[in-house]
């Protein structure tokens, strides 16, 4: 039963399951004295706009050693006005892709705690994908240092892509999810991945990084690969479920 | 069948200690268990957490029972471990914060309508149509903020209606306390309510401060903030209910017995059955700490304990919608406010407190933003919009 996606029960979320309660409640609803209330605010955005508009930055991107005259390092040769924001995103693949190799080895665990046989994913691909996703980890690592910047500082965008991924730690590490469920936020991660890799191509071209495009390329391909077969999975996880495939083809 | 002391003699203290595996159990789903087991989870957890609250203070003030105190206190850890740990993890801080207020609400109402002493039921009505405040505001920021329905949270046994707004909650710290129980004079009943009602809602303010900087948005910090700080008023009033005249033991012994009758209650209407045994199990273990309380209050204090507890407990604690008692409370009691201990009418409110209110009030108010105009609908507010199609 482990991992299996759910089936019918009863989900009591819903106003359809307590017919009587929720037609009490809307009965108190509707009888509610509202014209007694005071119910506006003049500017109901207010408070929110004050925090806006005086907030400070999340954080700052960390000074690289050259800034501080303490070593010779690559980041002065960089073109552009801001270079340190290259190295802000190299520190957000850093983050997140440190992060993925974690997001596939609970994803790994949930496989072979699983009953299904044969797994629903192949697991071989799993651990392939989990390896390339430790490369590219040590890919970046490399390019920071030869930038001169810390590869152990988390920077601003690097906090930011975890915050917005915590959820996906959240589906994948759940004991009562499905691998359906996990290769839905699977799924989120890979394609954020890709186009975080594109846009990184982007910017060091634009740079003028040239010796870093063939490796990134490379890193590219891989992560179109990880779209591609996750979004596979995925569909024919999917269907299964539904009763309209036989049987997942991989 | 009422539980009696005589015949309930617990299971032995030394025999629970338990391994980690067994603290940490498989959490309830959100989705299919039934919002009054949740309930009774949140209540327990605040029960839980009140017996260690009190142990710890206890034992800064009497080296002679730190021991004893150390060993229960421990039990009584890992008993909230496993209590609060049955919350799943997609059941978010704001999910959450819904439940603690239908736990506010509904074990309230169930307790006003079971004190005997009148000035007691009052303060819980008191408190009662602020907590439902709260939920109105709560499911404001949640539909608004999260596009999130608080109803599939609370199942339809609580209303989302405004109560006592929650601007006009701020007294004047004076103006929170109250005429507390003669501890000669009162039913037992009257004891334990007061406590477990003070227990209940010191987690809810402990659980606000912990979560509401989990929150980015702005409007939703600063509710929290305004929330937690009337919960802190209410902590300040229950607490106020219970004689301070009892002496370091009896309180003990008030704390034990309360946990009994709280577990009792939740077992007693506790429909899932693995719930139901971990509760029966926590039943017993509470029998045993209250044997060896009351050991201790007969070597220390030369009394009989049965001149403090119910040799029989009462009837157990009501886990049912109480839709009926909150929409006649809040009709009748809406404007009441407080002067000191005593109960009156808004109009009548002091200087201190219209002066302490307007001056929290100064920059606005968060929970008047949060639900300006705000009425809730089922599947949120946004299926009552028209859209050009």
């Amino acid at each position: 039963m482990t991992h299996q996606d759910p089936g019918l029960g009863r989900n009591r979320t819903g106003m359809q399951m307590s017919p009587l309660l929720s037609k009490e409640m809307m009965q108190n609803l509707n009888t509610f004295p509202w014209d007694a209330q005071t119910m506006s605010v003049e500017d109901p955005e207010k408070l929110e706009m004050d925090y806006l508009q005086t907030a400070h930055p999340i954080g700052s991107i960390p000074v690289p050693l050259t800034l501080k005259g303490m070593a010779m390092s690559g980041i002065d040769k960089l073109k552009g006005a801001r270079p340190e924001i290259f190295i802000d995103k190299l520190g957000e693949r850093m983050a997140f892709e440190r992060q993925g190799v974690r997001l596939y080895e609970a994803l790994l665990r949930k496989c072979s705690a699983g009953s299904s046989s044969p797994a629903p994913v192949p697991v071989e691909r799993l651990e392939l994908i989990r390896q390339n996703e430790l490369e590219h980890m040590f890919l970046i690592k490399a390019t920071l240092e030869n930038f001169g910047a810390d590869p152990t500082a988390q920077t601003p965008s690097a906090d930011v892509v975890a915050v917005a991924s915590m959820g996906l730690l959240q589906v994948i590490t759940d004991p009562r999810t499905s691998i359906r469920h996990s290769i839905e936020a699977i799924q989120v991660a890979e394609l954020t991945d890709r186009d975080g890799w594109n846009l990184l191509i982007e910017l060091a071209d634009a740079l003028g990084e040239d010796k870093l495009i063939a490796p990134f390329q490379k890193a590219l391909q891989e992560e179109d690969q990880h779209v591609h077969e996750v979004r596979t999975w995925l569909k024919n996880l999917t269907l299964m479920e539904a009763g309209v495939s036989a049987a997942a083809t991989f | 069948m009422g539980l009696k002391l005589e015949e309930n003699k617990g299971y032995p203290l030394e025999k629970q200690f338990r391994s980690w595996r067994d603290i940490a159990k498989e959490p309830i789903s959100k989705l299919d268990s039934d919002a009054f087991s949740r309930v009774r989870i949140v209540l327990l957890n605040g029960i839980e957490l009140e017996a260690i609250r009190f142990s710890h203070a206890c034992s800064r003030m009497n080296r002679d029972l730190q021991r004893n105190l150390a060993l229960i206190r421990r039990v009584e850890q890992q008993q909230a471990t496993t209590i609060n740990w049955l919350l799943p993890a997609d059941q978010s801080p704001l999910e959450t914060t819904i439940a603690y207020e239908q736990v506010a609400i509904e074990v309230t109402a169930a307790i006003a309508q079971q004190e005997p002493n009148a000035y007691l039921a009052q303060a819980y009505r008191f408190g009662l149509l602020e907590d439902f405040d709260h939920m109105y505001r709560y499911s404001a920021l949640m539909d608004r903020l999260e596009g999130k329905d608080a109803n599939n949270i609370l199942q339809s046994y609580t209303d989302i209606l405004p109560g006592r707004p929650t601007m006009v909650e701020h007294r004047h710290p004076f103006d929170d306390l109250r005429t507390p129980y003669d501890r000669k004079h009162a039913d037992p009943i009257t004891k334990l309510n007061a406590l477990m009602i003070m227990s209940a809602e010191f987690q809810t303010h402990d659980y606000y401060m912990n979560v509401g900087p989990l929150f980015a948005d702005p409007l939703a910090r600063a509710l929290y903030a305004e929330i937690a700080s009337i919960e802190e008023q209410h902590v300040t009033q229950y607490e106020s209910l219970s004689d301070p005249e009892e002496t370091w033991m009896e309180k003990w012994m008030l704390h034990e017995a309360m946990e009994v009758y709280s577990y009792y209650s939740c077992v007693e209407s506790e429909s899932d059955p693995r719930l139901k045994a971990i509760g029966e199990n926590f039943l017993d273990f509470e029998l045993g700490h209250l044997q060896v309380v009351m050991d201790l209050f007969k070597k220390i204090e030369r009394r009989d304990p049965m001149e403090i507890l119910p040799t029989q407990f009462p009837k157990p604690v009501s886990f049912a919608s109480q839709r009926e008692f909150v929409r006649h409370t809040l009709a009748q009691e809406v404007n009441m406010s407080a002067d000191g201990p005593l109960f009156i009418d808004r109009k009548q409110e002091n200087d201190r407190t219209l002066l302490y209110r307007q001056e929290v009030n100064a920059s606005g108010s968060p929970s008047e933003q949060v639900a300006s105009e705000y009425r809730w609908a089922p599947g949120t507010e946004l299926t009552q919009k028209r859209i050009a199609m």
